[in-house]
């Protein structure tokens, strides 16, 4: 039977999911330079469109149809989101499947599937900010479906789906059911295998021109804090909403969000204070989104007070980890691998010292060191952890590399000089000069569907005027 | 005339203004300029990164006036814009030739 409350929270988590991906256009397109910020607004909003259709078409099934093969990929039997319209998901995560499946605190399918896509949206998403400022945008736009497909949908399959959820009889992929290693919200499927194909293209693509060497600025912080401040309240149904329910675990989920990230913003800031003797905007910016990432795939798992600690632990280490790309020379611009995959890789590994069923006693996994545990799912946690960050990392230099040698990966050296956006998009950001109007030299061309030049129309008739 | 021109700190081109507003001075033409001097940049912090940043933003004011007066305006604005620490800027004056008022077409001083 369908939880009403349940499907309303499920409904509501999606939308503000969604809103994370703009969210985070606006935190990578405020740290890139001013000729550049469409480009990189344009990079995470083309995933939305993109893996919205493919989700409908196979995404969905890959990721959560009935296991095809060894609990690395879905069957079919949803593709077009077949067998999704009056059907339901439900419980069944641990235990024997109650009577009769779906059990009284269903969801409509479609409520999760609209929920899931989200994350399959925001995952690609995060990668560009490793190759910001030098991507062609088709190239792009052709490494997201490949990434996603070959990617994403089979190792949110192997995370995310659990035995009997989509149906009574399915299985699911093997790091949630066979490895048992906990991830709340996505700390492996999301930032790790994010971070780790982040790190693939940066070397795939290689160092913008000028770096390190260059001021490359941030040229709008106050879009990074705003972009920032949206991730952390779209994060609220990412990692709450990942409750699939309106019940205690997903208040303890949305507790454990706030208080890591809280905790991961001051740690990051008294890096900062003690080493440049500044705390920055960016800083905290940054801080609280390494927070977040490091407390997605533990919030269902620990307590407040280990949630604190796990935020602490995340802002300090990745605070210092953002410089690891100056001393081995690799351009990961806006530090995809220093906030998403090293944040991930801390929380997913720290649910193994702070996880305890006393917070979620529906949990697969066993408790961990900090609660007498021992070592059994620190070594789960570093399997699932390691097993994603090497699939994804391998997979994404390919796919690269693939792309690079065939339609090219990269603009032009005098397009990334002279602007991004003005070479792949025929646009800019920013008009604030008052020459900007005067600049231009007026209508040259509009596309009516034929292939009409208005242009020659346009001065006859200036001239008529004249 | 005299062109006097200033390069000085933003946050006192009030205090300039208002001086040169009481020594009768009729208008004046402002833009934001950078540049260094012995001041230099400053340096900003970026994820850890450091950069220098090598030009401070200033103000040019441009002020065209009677020879006679030329002498009171200078000590105007340094008076005016002198807060005694490294960096306070400029102020040079150079001969002008003709002045025309685009609107009456009158020259010289009557122009000013």
């Amino acid at each position: 039977m369908i939880n009403t409350g349940d499907t309303a929270w499920v409904l509501a988590g999606a939308a503000l999911v969604m809103l994370m991906t703009p969210g985070l256009a606006f935190f990578y397109g405020g740290m890139v330079r001013s000729k550049s910020v469409l480009n990189m607004l344009m990079m995470n909003f083309i995933c939305l469109a993109i893996i919205g259709v493919l989700w409908t078409l196979y995404g969905y099934s890959w990721a959560f149809g009935n296991d095809a093969f060894g609990g690395l990929v879905g069957g079919d039997e949803f593709a077009g989101l077949g067998k999704t319209i009056g059907h339901m998901v439900g419980a069944a995560a641990s235990g024997p499947p109650p009577v009769p499946w779906p059990g009284p605190d269903a969801l409509p399918a479609l409520a999760f599937v609209m929920f899931q896509l989200m994350f399959a949206v925001i995952t690609p998403a995060l990668i560009s900010g490793a190759i910001a400022d030098r991507t062609k945008f088709l190239s792009w736009a052709l490494f997201v479906i490949l990434w996603a497909t070959i990617v994403y949908f089979p190792v949110a399959h192997w995370v995310f789906s659990f035995d009997g959820f989509t149906g009574v009889n399915s299985h699911g992929g093997w790091i949630a059911n066979t490895l048992k290693a906990e991830d709340f919200a996505g700390g492996t499927a999301v930032h790790i295998n994010a971070g780790s194909a982040g790190f693939a293209l940066a070397l795939v693509l290689g160092r913008r021109k000028g770096w390190p060497r260059d001021h490359i600025r941030p040229h709008n912080l106050p879009f990074v804090l705003l972009g920032a401040s949206l991730l952390w309240f779209g994060w609220y149904g990412f990692n709450a909403g990942s409750a699939l329910s309106a019940s205690d675990l997903a208040g303890v989920a949305f507790t454990n969000t706030t208080v890591a990230t809280c905790s991961a913003v001051l740690g990051w800031l008294l890096v900062e204070q003690l080493r440049d003797g500044k705390p920055t905007t960016l800083g905290a910016a940054s801080g609280a989104v390494a927070g977040l990432v490091a407390i997605t795939p533990a919030c269902g798992f620990v307590s407040p007070l280990g949630g604190i600690a796990i935020g602490l632990i995340a802002g300090a280490v990745c605070a210092l980890s953002v410089s690891v790309k100056y001393k081995f020379g690799f351009d990961d611009s806006l530090d995809v691998v220093g906030v998403h995959l090293v944040g991930g890789l801390i929380g997913t590994l720290l649910i193994g010292f702070f996880g305890t069923k006393n917070v979620n006693p529906a949990a697969l996994g066993d408790d961990g060191l900090f609660y007498g545990g021992g070592l059994t799912q620190l070594g789960r946690q570093a399997i699932a952890a390691f097993a994603v960050m090497g699939y994804s990392f391998l997979v994404a230099l390919v796919i690269g590399m693939v792309i690079k040698h065939t339609i090219g990966f990269r603009v032009d050296p005098e397009e990334e000089t002279s602007g991004i956006d003005e070479a792949e998009h025929a646009e800019s950001g920013y008009d604030f000069s008052a020459l900007g109007a005067m600049a231009t030299s007026g209508l040259a061309h509009y596309n009516l569907g034929g292939a009409d030049k208005v242009g020659a129309a346009t001065s006859s008739t200036g001239a008529k005027e004249d | 005339m005299k062109l006097v021109t200033a390069v000085i700190k933003p946050f006192v081109l009030e205090d300039v203004k208002n001086a040169l507003e009481k020594l009768g001075v009729l208008g004046l033409t402002v833009t934001e300029v950078s540049g260094f001097g012995r001041q230099k940049g400053h340096t900003e912090v970026y994820r850890g990164a450091e950069y220098a940043v090598d030009f401070v933003p200033k103000i040019r004011v441009e002020v065209a006036v009677e020879d006679a007066v030329a002498e009171r305006v200078v000590n105007a604005v340094v008076e005016a814009a002198r807060t005694g620490k490294i960096g306070d800027g400029k102020v040079w004056v150079t001969g002008l030739e003709t002045v025309v008022r685009v609107r009456t077409g009158e020259r010289g001083s009557d122009a000013l």
